[in-house]
C-alpha cells in the first residue's frame, strides 16, 4: 500500500513536469508555486513527520536561502552556484543550530524554531549594506539565452520541479534508510532510542538539516525568479505554517502525503482564495481548524474511514 | 539621570509586560496549550477600550469592568467548544489549531477595523508627574498601577479561592485532581477564560499608551512568550519578575545597541534561557 502511494505520487510528479507544454503562463506560475510549496512540505516531513519535532523554522530556511541566493547572484555568481551555496549554508547552519535547539522539546522547541525566523528577519532588516534592509533587494536576470518571458518562466518551472523531484527522492531514501528508522524511534521514545544506541543528537540535527537544505535552495530559486525580495516577504510566518497544514492535509509522516497535500492545498487556494483576497488568512485559519477537528489524519484516512463506515453499516 | 529615566520607563513597561504574560502563562501551565490567540485578544481589548471611550465616553479604567467578563466568556466558550476536543493531542495539533483560530480572529479584526493605527487620546489629558529631570506621564502610571493590581488579583484568585486552588491542583497533577472530584474540563475552560480576561484587560490598559492595530498582535504574543520563559512557566510572580527583567534588558539594550536590535536581543535572551535555564528565573525544575 505504502509503496503504491509512493510510486503513484512519483508518476504524478513526472507527469506534472510536462506542464510547460501547455503553453500557458498562468499554469506555469501556479505550477512553480506548487513545486515550491511541495518542496517545503516534503522537507518538513523529515523533522515534523518522521522525528515528531514541531518545527516552525521552514520560513526561516526559505528566507535564508532567498537572501543567500539574492546576494550571491548580485555578486555575479551563476544561479546554480548560488542555489548550491544557499543549500550548503542552510545545511551547515541547521546542523549548528540543531545541536542547540533540538535539546528542547515540545512547546519550547516550537517557540525557539519560530524565533529563528524573527531574528533572521530583523538581521536582514538591519544589515542594510548586504541585504538592502527594508528597501528590499533587487536581483538581476540570471538566466542567459532565454530572452522570452515564456522561456524564463519555463526555465524556473523546470528548475523548481527538478528540485522537488530531488527533494522527494532524497526524503524517501531517508525514510527507507537507517537514519529514517532512527528518527522514527526518536519520535516514539527518545530516551529509549538513545539507550539502544541511536545517537539522538546527531540524528535529530541531520533531520533538521535535511528539512532545511532543499527549502533554502528553493528560496534561492524563488529570489532569482521574482527578481525582488524584502524581509517581510520571504520571512513570512505563513511560510512556516503552510507546509505544516499541507503535510497534515496529506497525512502526517508520509512524503507522498505531503506532496499530494501541497498540490491539494494549492488547488484549494486557487479555487477559493483568489475570490476572497480580503479574508485570505481567515479562510486559511478556518481550513486549519476544520482539518484538525474533523480530519486529523489527513486525506489519506478518508478511504479508510469510508470503509470503516461501510463496515459498520453492513 | 538618563539611566534613572530609562529605569523608570522600564519599570512601567515591565508591569505591562507582566500583565500581558500572566494570562498566557496560566493557560500554558494549566492546559499545556500555547494560546497563539493571546496577542489578538490583547488587540481586541484595546479596540474595546477605544470604542467605549470614543462612542460612549467610558474611561479605559472603567472599561476594565466590561472587558473582564466579556473576554472571560469568549475564552470559556472557545475552550469548551473547540479546544477541549483536541486537548490531549500532541503539541503540533494544539499549537496549529490555536494558530488557525488566531488567523481567523486577526483577519476579522483587519476587515472590521482596517490596519490603520488608532490612538486613544484622553481628553483632557492627565498630564505628567516630574521630579527633577525625571518625567512620567500620569496615564502611564495609571496603566502600571492597574496592571499590577490585575496581576495581584489573579494571584489572589489562584491562591485563595476554591476555583483557584482547583486550577493549581489540575496544573500539578491532573489525574489526582480528577480523583479528588475536580471537574477537569470545566477547570480547563475556567483557566482559559481567565487567561483571555487578563489579555483583554491588558489590551485595555495598553490602549492608553500605544497605538492600536491588528498588526501589533504578533509582537504582543512574542513578548508573552519571552516573559514566560524568562520568569518561569505558570507562576504569577514569575511573570512579574520576567516582565520587569525583559523590560530592563530591552530598554538598556536598545540604549547600547540601538532600538532596531531590540527584537533580536529579546529572542536571543529567550534562546539562552531555554537552553541554560529552562525553568526560568523563579521556576522549579521538573514542575510540569
Amino acid at each position: 500500500m505504502k509503496q503504491r502511494i509512493y510510486y503513484g505520487a512519483l508518476v504524478l510528479l513526472v507527469l506534472f513536469g510536462c506542464l510547460p507544454f501547455l503553453d500557458s503562463s498562468y499554469a506555469l506560475r501556479i505550477g512553480t508555486f506548487a513545486c515550491m510549496y511541495a518542496i517545503m512540505s516534503v522537507s518538513w516531513t523529515v523533522i515534523g513527520g518522521f522525528t515528531g519535532y514541531p518545527s516552525f523554522a521552514t520560513g526561516a530556511f526559505f528566507g535564508l536561502g532567498a537572501y543567500c541566493g539574492g546576494v550571491l547572484i548580485n555578486k555575479g555568481w551563476s544561479l546554480f552556484a548560488a542555489a548550491g551555496a544557499a543549500g550548503a549554508i542552510a545545511f551547515a547552519g541547521a546542523i549548528a543550530l540543531g545541536l542547540v535547539l533540538l535539546r528542547l522539546r515540545g512547546h519550547y522547541f516550537a517557540i525557539a524554531s519560530l524565533a529563528v525566523a524573527e531574528v533572521l528577519r530583523e538581521l536582514a532588516n538591519t544589515a542594510t549594506n548586504l541585504t538592502g534592509g527594508g528597501m528590499g533587494l533587487n536581483i538581476p536576470m540570471s538566466v542567459k539565452g532565454s530572452s522570452s518571458v515564456m522561456g524564463e518562466a519555463s526555465f524556473f518551472f523546470w528548475a523548481m520541479w527538478t528540485l522537488l523531484l530531488l527533494t522527494f527522492i532524497v526524503v524517501r531514501l531517508i525514510q527507507e534508510s537507517k537514519l529514517g528508522f532512527g528518527l522514527i524511534c526518536i519520535k516514539q521514545n527518545e530516551s529509549a532510542a538513545d539507550m539502544i544506541g541511536v545517537n539522538a543528537t546527531i540524528y535529530k540535527s541531520l533531520a533538521f538539516a535535511f528539512s532545511g537544505v532543499f527549502v533554502s535552495m528553493a528560496g534561492a530559486l524563488y529570489a532569482a525568479w521574482v527578481h525582488y525580495i524584502e524581509p517581510p516577504d520571504v520571512f513570512d510566518i505563513l511560510f512556516a505554517i503552510k507546509p505544516i497544514v499541507m503535510a497534515l492535509l496529506g497525512g502526517l509522516g508520509s512524503p507522498a502525503g505531503a506532496l499530494l497535500g501541497a498540490f491539494a492545498f494549492l488547488g484549494i487556494e486557487e479555487a477559493v482564495w483568489r475570490n476572497y483576497l480580503q479574508i485570505h488568512s481567515g479562510v486559511l485559519g478556518l481550513m486549519v481548524v476544520v482539518l484538525l477537528l474533523f480530519l486529523p489524519e489527513g486525506m489519506m484516512s478518508i478511504s479508510k474511514r469510508l470503509s470503516q463506515l461501510g463496515g459498520r453499516r453492513g | 539621570m538618563l539611566i534613572l529615566q530609562i529605569l523608570l520607563n522600564a519599570i512601567v513597561l515591565g508591569s505591562l509586560y507582566a500583565c500581558i504574560a500572566v494570562g498566557f502563562s496560566l493557560v500554558w501551565g494549566v492546559l499545556n496549550v500555547i494560546n497563539m490567540m493571546h496577542g489578538s485578544f490583547i488587540v481586541l481589548g484595546s479596540y474595546l477600550a477605544w470604542g467605549a471611550y470614543k462612542a460612549l465616553g467610558i474611561a479605559p479604567w472603567t472599561s476594565l469592568l466590561i472587558a473582564a467578563p466579556v473576554f472571560f466568556c469568549i475564552g470559556y466558550g472557545i475552550q469548551r467548544g473547540v479546544l477541549n476536543r483536541v486537548i490531549a493531542a500532541p503539541v503540533l495539533v494544539t499549537l496549529t489549531l490555536t494558530f488557525g483560530l488566531d488567523l481567523i480572529l486577526n483577519n476579522a479584526m483587519l476587515v472590521a477595523f482596517t490596519a490603520d493605527y488608532r490612538q486613544l487620546v484622553l481628553d483632557p489629558s492627565l498630564g505628567s508627574l516630574s521630579a527633577g529631570s525625571l518625567v512620567v506621564p500620569i496615564d502611564r502610571i495609571v496603566a502600571m498601577v492597574f496592571s499590577l493590581l490585575l496581576t495581584l488579583a489573579l494571584f489572589l484568585v489562584l491562591r485563595r479561592s476554591r476555583i483557584g486552588r482547583a486550577i493549581v491542583a489540575v496544573r500539578m497533577d491532573r489525574d489526582a485532581a480528577r480523583l479528588m472530584g475536580v471537574d477537569v474540563p470545566s477547570i480547563y475552560a475556567t483557566a482559559f477564560g481567565l487567561g483571555a480576561a487578563m489579555a483583554g484587560c491588558a489590551g485595555v490598559l495598553l490602549a492608553m499608551i500605544f497605538p492600536i492595530s491588528p498588526i501589533a498582535s504578533g509582537s504582543y504574543l512574542g513578548k508573552a512568550f519571552v516573559v514566560c520563559v524568562l520568569g518561569g512557566l505558570g507562576s504569577v510572580p514569575g511573570a512579574v519578575v520576567g516582565g520587569l527583567f525583559l523590560a530592563i534588558v530591552e530598554s538598556f539594550g536598545s540604549l547600547v545597541l540601538g532600538p532596531e536590535n531590540s527584537v533580536t536581543l529579546s529572542f536571543g535572551l529567550l534562546i539562552v534561557f531555554l537552553i541554560f535555564r529552562p525553568q526560568g528565573l523563579l521556576g522549579k525544575r521538573g514542575f510540569e
